[in-house]
C-alpha cells in the first residue's frame, strides 16, 4: 500500500498536473512566438543576402528588401518585447514565478529606435524566442508522451494484435510512472532558462540597486532633516513657549514681591535665574538642531547666528544663488556651527573665516581658522567623522588640512541638487 | 500707554497681557495671529505693537511682515517685535523701514520684566532697542571688518549703543566713568567718519552705519 502510493501518488500530485500543463502551454506558447520570431528573421535575413548577391526580377524588389532589412529590427523589436511578456505571465500564472522584466532604456532622439538593440538583455530575450519552439516544442512534446504512452500503445495493440505485449506495456508504464518527474523536470529547465534569458542581467540588477539604494538613503536623509524640523517646531511651540511663561511668571513675582524675607526673595531669584538659564540653553540647542531661519531666508542668514555666537570674530562671506535644496543648506548649516565649535574648542585660533559658494552644481563651504592646527578626521570628540559620513550620505566630501601649528582648513563640498 | 499684543500662544498671551497691565500700559486688544493683529491696529491705533514673528499659517515671520505692514500703514505707531531667536535678516527687514520706534527683542527678555518694560517704553518714545544678540549678528555682516578700526571696549559701547542705551546706560553696564564713556563715544563717531555737526543724531549715524540700513 505504502510502496504504491509512492509509486502511484506523484501522478495524482497538483503540482504534477500543474507542471504537465506549464509543460503543454510552454510547448503551444512557445512555438508559436518563436515562429513568428523566426519568420521575421529569415525574411530579414533572406532580404539582407538578396541585397548582397544583386537582385534580380522586378525592379521594385530592391526597395522592398532595403524596406524589410532597414524596418526588420524595428519589427522585431515590440514583438520580442510582448512575447517576453507573455512568457513571463505564463511563468507567473502556471509556476508562480515572477520574473522582473528588464529596464527598457528609452534613450533620446534617433538612439531611441534602436537603442534597445545594444542591450544584452533584448539579445537575450531573442535568443530564447528562438531557442523556445526547440526547447519548449521538444520539451513538452517529450511530457505529453509520457502521458499517452499507455493509451497509445493499447490502441496500437488493437489493431496490430501482434505479439510482445508485455515488453511494449511495461515500457509505456514505465513511461507513464515517469510523466511526473519529466514534468518537473521540463518547468525546473525551462523556469532556469526564462530566469537566465528573459530577466534583467547582473550589470542591469546592479544598476536597478544602485538607483533603489541612491534613493532611498536620499530618503533617509530627507526623513532625518524633516524629523528635525518638526522637533524643532514641537519644542518652540511647547516647551519654549512654557518656559518664557514661567520665567515671565517668577519675573513678575520678582518684581512684585520685593518686601518678602530674604529668604523667600533668594529662592524667588534663583528660581527666576534658572527658568532664563534653562531658556538659553533650550534656545542654544533648537537653533543648533534646525534653525527655523534657514528654511525662511536660507543659509545666508542662519549662519548669521552662529557665526555671532562663536566666541573668536568670524569674517563671513556667503556668496549663494540660486539656493541650494534644503537638506543641502541643512548639512552645510551643521557642518559650519560643527567646524566652528571645534575652533572654539580645540584650535586656540584668534579668528576664523566661514566662506559658503555654489561653484557650479556644487555648495563647497570652507571654515579657515588661525589656531594652532594639528587636527584630522578621526580626532576624538571633534565630530568631523560624522560629518564626513553626512556628506557622503548625499554624494558630498569633507577635507581636513590641518598641520600642525595651524592653519586649519575644513573644506565640505556637497551637490546642491 | 495702549497697546495692541500678536502673540499665538494662549498661555504667553495671558503673560504678556497682565505684565503689560500690570507695568503701566493698556493692552487694547491681543490677538492670536497676524490678520487679526493689522485689523486690531487699525481699529484701535495704539501707541505700541508687541508681535511676536512666528505666527499662524505659515509660523516663519508673519510677525516681522505684519510689522512692516503697520510701519508702512501707520508710521506713528512703534512696533516690538518678540521672537524665540534672534536673527540678523528679520531685524534687517524691520529696520529697512526707518529705526525710530522699533524694537527687536528675544523673548526671553520679558522675563527680565523691568528691563522689558523699559525698552517698550524706550521705543514707544520713538526709540530703537535692539537685542545684544542681534547686534552681535549684525556685526558679523559687516562686509569691511569693522572690528579693526574700533578696539573691542569701543565695540561694545558701539553695541550698548545699539540697543538704545544713553550714555548713562553705558556707564552703568561697563561700570566705567561718564567722562570714559564719552571719549569712547567720541572716538566711535571719528573712526567711523561723523563730523560732529548733529550730535543727538550722531548716536543713530553711528548705529546705523554698522547696521548697514
Amino acid at each position: 500500500m505504502k510502496a504504491g502510493l509512492r509509486l502511484f501518488g506523484p501522478l495524482m500530485a497538483p503540482r504534477t498536473w500543474r507542471t504537465t500543463f506549464h509543460a503543454v502551454a510552454a510547448m503551444l506558447l512557445g512555438v508559436t512566438t518563436g515562429l513568428v520570431i523566426w519568420l521575421v528573421v529569415v525574411a530579414w535575413w533572406g532580404a539582407l543576402l538578396s541585397l548582397i548577391e544583386g537582385p534580380t526580377g522586378h525592379p521594385l524588389l530592391p526597395v522592398l528588401y532595403l524596406g524589410v532589412v532597414a524596418f526588420g529590427p524595428l519589427v522585431l523589436l515590440p514583438f520580442v518585447r510582448f512575447f517576453s511578456a507573455l512568457q513571463r505571465e505564463r511563468f507567473r500564472a502556471l509556476l508562480g514565478v515572477v520574473i522582473a522584466g528588464p529596464r527598457h532604456d528609452p534613450g533620446t532622439g534617433r538612439h531611441r529606435l534602436l537603442r534597445p538593440w545594444t542591450a544584452t538583455s533584448t539579445w537575450r530575450q531573442f535568443a530564447y524566442h528562438l531557442l523556445a519552439p526547440l526547447v519548449c516544442g521538444a520539451g513538452g512534446a517529450l511530457v505529453l508522451l509520457c502521458w499517452a504512452a499507455l493509451p497509445l500503445t493499447a490502441l496500437w495493440e488493437h489493431q496490430a494484435s501482434g505479439a510482445g505485449h508485455a515488453g511494449w506495456f511495461g515500457g509505456a508504464g514505465a513511461l507513464l510512472l515517469a510523466a511526473p518527474w519529466a514534468a518537473h523536470g521540463f518547468a525546473a529547465t525551462d523556469t532556469a532558462m526564462a530566469r537566465r534569458m528573459l530577466g534583467p542581467g547582473r550589470a542591469e540588477r546592479l544598476a536597478e540597486r544602485v538607483a533603489s539604494l541612491a534613493q532611498s538613503r536620499a530618503d533617509l536623509v530627507e526623513a532625518a532633516d524633516t524629523e528635525r524640523r518638526r522637533i524643532e517646531r514641537d519644542l518652540h511651540d511647547g516647551v519654549q513657549q512654557r518656559l518664557v511663561s514661567l520665567a515671565l511668571n517668577l519675573g513678575m513675582a520678582r518684581a512684585a514681591f520685593t518686601d518678602e524675607s530674604p529668604e523667600i526673595l533668594e529662592v524667588l531669584a534663583a528660581a527666576h535665574d534658572d527658568a532664563t538659564a534653562a531658556l538659553t540653553e533650550l534656545r542654544d540647542f533648537v537653533r543648533g538642531l534646525h534653525p527655523a531661519v534657514l528654511d525662511d531666508r536660507g543659509l545666508d542668514a542662519a549662519l548669521s547666528g552662529i557665526a555671532a555666537r562663536a566666541p573668536l570674530p568670524v569674517e563671513l562671506r556667503v556668496a549663494l544663488a540660486p539656493r541650494c535644496s534644503p537638506s543641502t543648506e541643512a548639512i552645510a548649516y551643521f557642518a559650519v556651527s560643527e567646524a566652528l565649535a571645534n575652533v572654539a574648542k580645540h584650535a586656540q585660533a584668534s579668528r576664523a573665516e566661514v566662506v559658503a559658494e555654489r561653484i557650479g552644481d556644487r555648495l563647497v563651504v570652507t571654515v579657515i581658522d588661525n589656531g594652532r592646527g594639528g587636527a584630522a578626521i578621526d580626532s576624538i570628540g571633534t565630530g568631523l567623522r560624522g560629518l564626513q559620513q553626512r556628506a557622503a550620505a548625499v554624494d558630498g566630501n569633507l577635507t581636513v588640512v590641518s598641520p600642525s601649528g595651524g592653519p586649519t582648513t575644513v573644506t565640505l563640498a556637497i551637490p546642491c541638487a | 500707554m495702549r497697546v495692541v499684543l500678536a502673540e499665538d500662544s494662549v498661555l504667553l498671551r495671558a503673560g504678556l497681557t497682565k505684565l503689560l497691565n500690570d507695568g503701566g500700559f493698556e493692552v487694547v486688544a491681543a490677538v492670536p495671529d497676524a490678520q487679526q493683529l493689522l485689523t486690531a491696529v487699525d481699529e484701535h491705533r495704539p501707541d505700541v505693537a508687541v508681535i511676536d514673528v512666528r505666527m499662524p499659517p505659515t509660523h516663519t515671520d508673519e510677525g516681522i511682515r505684519a510689522a512692516l505692514v503697520i510701519r508702512r500703514q501707520h508710521p506713528s505707531i512703534a512696533v516690538c517685535v518678540l521672537s524665540q531667536y534672534a536673527e540678523e535678516r528679520y531685524a534687517t527687514d524691520l529696520l529697512s523701514l526707518g529705526t525710530s520706534g522699533v524694537g527687536y527683542l528675544l523673548k526671553d527678555r520679558v522675563a527680565h520684566v523691568s528691563d522689558f518694560l523699559d525698552a517698550l517704553r524706550r521705543i514707544a518714545a520713538g526709540g530703537t532697542a535692539l537685542d545684544p544678540e542681534v547686534v552681535a549678528q549684525l556685526l558679523v555682516r559687516r562686509t569691511e571688518n569693522p572690528m579693526q578700526r574700533l578696539t573691542a571696549r569701543e565695540r561694545a559701547v558701539l553695541q550698548l549703543m545699539a540697543e538704545g542705551r544713553s550714555n548713562t546706560g553705558v556707564t552703568e553696564v561697563l561700570d566705567v566713568s561718564h567722562s570714559a564713556v564719552e571719549k569712547y563715544v567720541t572716538n566711535i563717531f571719528a573712526k567711523l567718519d561723523l563730523p560732529p555737526t548733529d550730535t543727538d543724531h550722531r548716536r543713530v549715524l553711528a548705529v546705523l552705519k554698522y547696521l548697514g540700513t
